[in-house]
């Protein structure tokens, strides 16, 4: 179930420009008197019919939520690469060769941990921001939130991939492979990489799920995707703004979407960890 | 113990030190400071001179300290956005966050305990299990969302509750509270809640799982022989021994609270610190920024530091443990 939502809904996301009715981004072919819509209601002007009703420029609400699906996945899938790469990374370095570069590594995620992870993000997308010039800064705001999530979330990955390196590290199969002479470099990558790779691709499912909401988060609190590319967040903080007029719509249908998303990415993790899970089988 | 505690309190100023390194390499590297207060009409011995006044023909290491001499006299400079001083902003929001921190806090401790011991006690029945699931849905639930779902129902649809704001302030001598009106009191109910329901049902699900263990345990069957009421057994004795990981979880989840405070503040504009930070965020007003930053790791710091020697206090076995083993 959770299963057939989450590919639904990406496949929606990856086709939209093909699903969605109308393309939302291309002025052409808006129509301001298409505003406030409701939804499979006929609008009073010009009598088209929208099936989730339209925002307050005319755009298509069902053709928003596809293309901002779109930019949530986007930014949930490259964050969570992101901090996979880096945590699995310095995971392998600090389990495999210990030392003072285990201890700092170490220290650091401690220190990371100590602070919630979407503070870390906000903080360092307000540093990028003020370090981009001011002309691009919507054009860079998607990557600068990938940064933001992805350097806020590697610390997981970072301290399963040592734990598991810890252990692989004592058993035979790496003693030999030190022993035939192969590089740490190669030992690590060919030999215990694959071996601690289970839990961290059940890490990465549930940090998608709280990518998405992360994401979600820092545009509602408008710094994040700006409106111009605006994401499932963006789209719920526009929709906010007409909560008290009655247009329930331009708030109702995003929220939803995000939620859907959210929470059958973390169904689908629970299932994914049972599975690999050895002792369940 | 002595030790643990000096050792533990030597790590919270490395970690300190390390915040405000970041803090500090916000201000060098974001933006040329000498830029921003000097107008478009500047020549070089202007520059030269200003630099020299701020100081910042100095070693790196030398500035370094003395911003670290200045923070900790909780001087951060003049906001860039409100031409005031940065401290003088905060201390204006201080009083409706650290209102709001604590009425959610007390709301999820109080009621994250009510319901978990209540969970416990009665394992199966509908009521037990509605709430079990009810708090799975408000685990995955954005914080955001409760509240913008809080406001619908609260203000847009039944009118009871005002939807931003603090309403009605009295000022005490410099600090503003709201516990002391009828619109203030109102205005807290609906940001108090949105801020307190992931804890309440993160303690909740907490104090549920500890709860079932201690039961199990054999002190609890000698209770029961010895014919001890029910109520005696489960808040005298259960509840007493679940309350230690209880009491460090929360602890360290007010820092979360904190973090949570600038999702609730935005959503119902509740004037306090989150809020000026995620403005700042916006604006890129670094003073304020890095004022927050420290603000914010002096409290999380000494929080752990808190719970820490508290583990000690609470925990007798702890004690013996440390002392027979000789650490």
């Amino acid at each position: 179930m959770s299963f057939f939502v989450v590919v639904s809904l990406i496949m929606g996301a990856i086709f939209a420009p093909l699903l969605a009715p109308y393309d939302p981004f291309d002025p052409a072919t808006l129509n301001l008197m298409n505003g406030f819509t409701g939804p499979l209601t006929p609008n009073q002007f010009t009598q088209d019919v929208f099936v989730l009703g339209t925002d307050d420029q005319g755009r298509d609400v069902l053709s928003t939520i596809l293309f901002g699906m779109r930019i949530s996945l986007f930014v949930g899938f490259s964050a969570v690469f992101l901090a996979m790469i880096l945590g699995v990374i310095l995971g392998l370095l600090a389990g495999y060769l210990g030392g003072w570069l285990d201890a700092a590594i170490m220290r650091l995620a401690d220190v990371q941990l100590t602070f919630p992870s979407i503070l870390v993000a906000m903080l360092i997308f307000g540093i990028a921001k003020g370090v981009t010039p001011a002309e691009f800064r919507d054009q860079v705001a998607i990557w600068v939130l990938i940064l933001a999530i992805g350097l806020s979330d590697w610390v997981q990955f970072a301290r399963v991939v040592r734990g598991a390196t810890l252990v692989e590290r004592q058993k035979e199969y790496v003693q030999a492979a030190q022993l035939i002479g192969r590089a740490n470099l190669a030992v690590m990558l060919k030999h215990i990489l694959p071996n601690v790779l289970n839990p961290v691709l059940v890490i990465a499912t549930i940090s998608l799920a709280l990518a998405i909401i992360a994401e979600a988060t820092l545009s509602f609190l408008g710094v994040g995707a700006p409106p111009t590319k605006p994401s499932l967040g963006t789209l719920i903080r526009i929709g906010q703004e007409y909560m008290f007029s009655g247009e329930w719509w331009i708030l109702f249908f995003p929220a939803i979407t995000l939620l859907a998303l959210a929470l059958s990415i973390n169904l689908l993790g629970d299932w994914l960890r049972d599975a690999l899970n050895p002792r369940l089988r | 113990m002595l030790a643990y505690i000096l050792r533990r309190i030597f790590q919270s100023l490395i970690v300190l030190l390390a915040v405000g390194f970041v803090a500090f390499a916000m201000f060098s590297f974001v933006g040329d400071p000498v830029d921003n207060m000097l107008g478009q009409e500047r020549t070089q011995a202007d520059i030269e001179r200003l630099r020299e006044q701020l100081g910042l023909d100095q070693p790196f290491i030398v500035q370094y300290w003395r911003f670290l001499e200045q923070a900790a006299q909780g001087n951060f400079g003049l906001s860039y956005r409100q031409g005031r001083p940065v401290s003088e902003i905060i201390a204006e929001r201080l009083p409706a966050t650290v209102e709001l921190a604590l009425v959610s806090g007390f709301l999820a401790f109080i009621g994250g305990v009510g319901l978990g011991v209540f969970t416990a006690i009665r394992r199966h029945g509908l009521l037990p299990s509605f709430i079990m699931t009810a708090s799975l849905v408000g685990v995955s639930l954005p914080t955001f969302l409760i509240g913008i779902l809080l406001i619908y129902i609260f203000s847009v649809e039944l009118g009871w509750l005002p939807s931003f704001g603090r309403g009605e302030v009295v000022d005490l001598g410099g600090w503003t509270t709201g516990f002391l009106t009828a619109s203030g009191l109102k205005a807290l109910i609906l940001p108090a809640i949105t801020l307190g329901l992931y804890q309440m049902t993160l303690i909740m699900r907490l104090v549920r799982t500890e709860m079932l263990e201690v039961l199990r345990m054999d002190y609890i069957r000698f209770a029961r022989a010895r014919g001890l009421t029910e109520k005696t057994i489960n808040f005298r004795h259960a509840l007493k021994n679940t309350l230690v990981p209880v009491i460090t979880i929360t602890g360290l989840q007010l820092g979360s609270i904190i973090a949570f405070a600038i999702i609730t503040e935005t959503v119902f504009q509740w004037p306090g610190v989150g809020l000026l930070f995620i403005n700042a965020v916006q604006f890129v007003d670094i003073p304020v920024m890095a004022a927050y930053l420290m603000m914010i790791s002096v409290m999380f710091v000494g929080i752990n530091l808190i719970v820490d020697v508290l583990y000690f206090a609470i925990d007798p076995r702890l004690r013996i443990e440390r002392s027979v083993g000789g650490h």
